[in-house]
């Protein structure tokens, strides 16, 4: 399939600190991508360079064949939804709405009404006004009813309750098996998306440190627990993410264990316990400075 | 789902148990892919390559602009592949269980026998 975007090299300095690290990386047409990692990692400023809202320091970036910035053919296809979203100050939801047929040229507006109904989103009311949740409902909405054939939410569910969590994601999977698009979820709540993604970039520090499938990513890494001594002697050479023990007993989470190994660890005595893609995430990105340096 | 194995694995595996269990009986259509997604709340996509791992087993078959249906003879096979797989999947644990606590083989067997009259009773 053909990358609708197409990013290599990008770098993004604010000063002296690169916000966004020789990232380099494709997306394909019609799948669900998870974009995570730590407050501070560097998500929004990669989303904003990728929609064209700021400008990269060095590297390319191709969107739908062509750099975003100001290429109008190009940003009619974006969806863009920040998690603090400026309106202006006398706005109503139905004004957002309203305005959002004029930049979204796929907008379907029973669907966002449908959706303005079932999130039970007060659409006559100040902006100003409205509740953290209900604010986080106007991105929701606006993200799925514009139908963009790229679309990014970028921490889409502050203050949403669990019902309107659920709704929104039972709302994105029917719409997108039915009108397949590339969306882009960056998100901290792991665990409640994890099966919706298909590939997962994590980036940490600016620097994308994982680029897999999900499926893949799933089932590869795996916690080793057993004696303290037969434990060391397994994950002898191998990369450790994260080691934990109490008494005699340790456990050890490696990643990419293949059938064989798994076979090996077994006959050893081993016990492999799961990890969850939050679990590995945070594995990956919870290291401290001196840790990483020691690596 | 569970943790640490494939979706798509587990997603051809309930379709399995289903044909096993006679729920799906042969020369019905299962439920599309887009049904699955929104049932199991995962990415049709991963639904999709799970029913297309059965499509590629023969177990499914694909009927154009309609969807997928039971093969004739898939139950039998399924059956087959799980007898084969048994052994290896069940009775091997079972005894590594036993030897760790001390309960040697014949004692697990004849656990097991009266366990199964108990269960026929």
């Amino acid at each position: 399939m053909n990358a609708i975007v197409e990013v290599s090299g990008l770098t993004k300095r604010y000063g002296s600190l690169a916000a966004v690290d020789e990232v380099g990386f494709t997306l394909e047409p019609g799948r669900v991508y998870g974009l995570l990692g730590r407050n501070g990692a560097g998500k929004t400023t990669l989303m904003s360079l990728l929609t064209g809202q700021e400008f990269a320091t060095e590297g390319r970036i191709e969107v739908f064949g062509r750099s975003p910035v100001e290429h109008a053919d190009v940003l009619d296809q974006l969806c863009f939804i920040r998690e603090s979203q400026r309106y202006p100050d006398d706005f109503e939801p139905r004004h957002v709405l309203r305005s959002a047929e004029w930049f979204f040229p796929n907008w379907d507006a029973a669907f966002a009404q449908q959706l303005v109904e079932e999130f039970r989103l007060p659409v006559k009311r100040k902006i100003k006004k409205l509740s953290r949740g209900q604010l986080s409902a106007v991105g929701v909405i606006v993200g799925l009813a514009s139908r963009a054939p790229l679309t990014f939410f970028d921490e889409p569910y502050l203050g949403l309750d669990a019902s309107a969590r659920q709704l929104f994601y039972d709302r994105l999977l029917a719409d997108i098996a039915e009108r397949p698009r590339t969306v882009v979820l960056s998100t901290h709540l792991i665990d409640e998306v994890a099966d919706l993604l298909e590939h997962v970039l994590v980036i940490d520090r600016g620097r994308l440190i994982v680029d897999a499938d999900a499926e893949e990513l799933r089932g590869t890494a795996a916690s080793v627990v057993g004696p303290r001594a037969a434990v060391d002697a397994f994950v002898a050479g191998r990369e450790v993410l994260h080691r934990d023990g109490i008494g005699g007993l340790s456990s050890a989470t490696v990643s990419r264990l293949s059938e064989a190994e798994r076979a090996e660890a077994a006959a050893a005595g081993l016990e492999l316990a799961p990890v969850s893609l939050q679990q590995l995430v945070v594995r990956l990105t919870g290291a401290t400075d001196s840790e990483v340096e020691n690596r | 789902m569970d943790e640490g194995r494939p979706i798509y694995s587990q997603v051809a595996e309930q379709i399995e148990n289903d044909i096993i269990a006679g729920r799906l009986p042969e020369d019905t259509q299962v439920p599309s892919t887009n049904e699955f997604a929104a049932y199991l709340r995962i990415n049709p996509a991963t639904a999709g390559k799970g029913v297309n791992l059965l499509v590629d087993e023969g177990i499914l078959y694909k009927k154009r602009g309609i969807g997928m249906f039971v093969s004739p003879g898939a139950r039998e096979r399924l059956i087959a592949a799980r007898r084969d797989r048994f052994r290896s999947q069940y009775v091997a644990p079972l005894l590594a269980e036993a030897a760790k606590l001390g309960i040697p083989a014949d004692q697990v067997a004849a656990m097991i026998r009266t366990n199964d009259e108990g269960m026929r009773r």
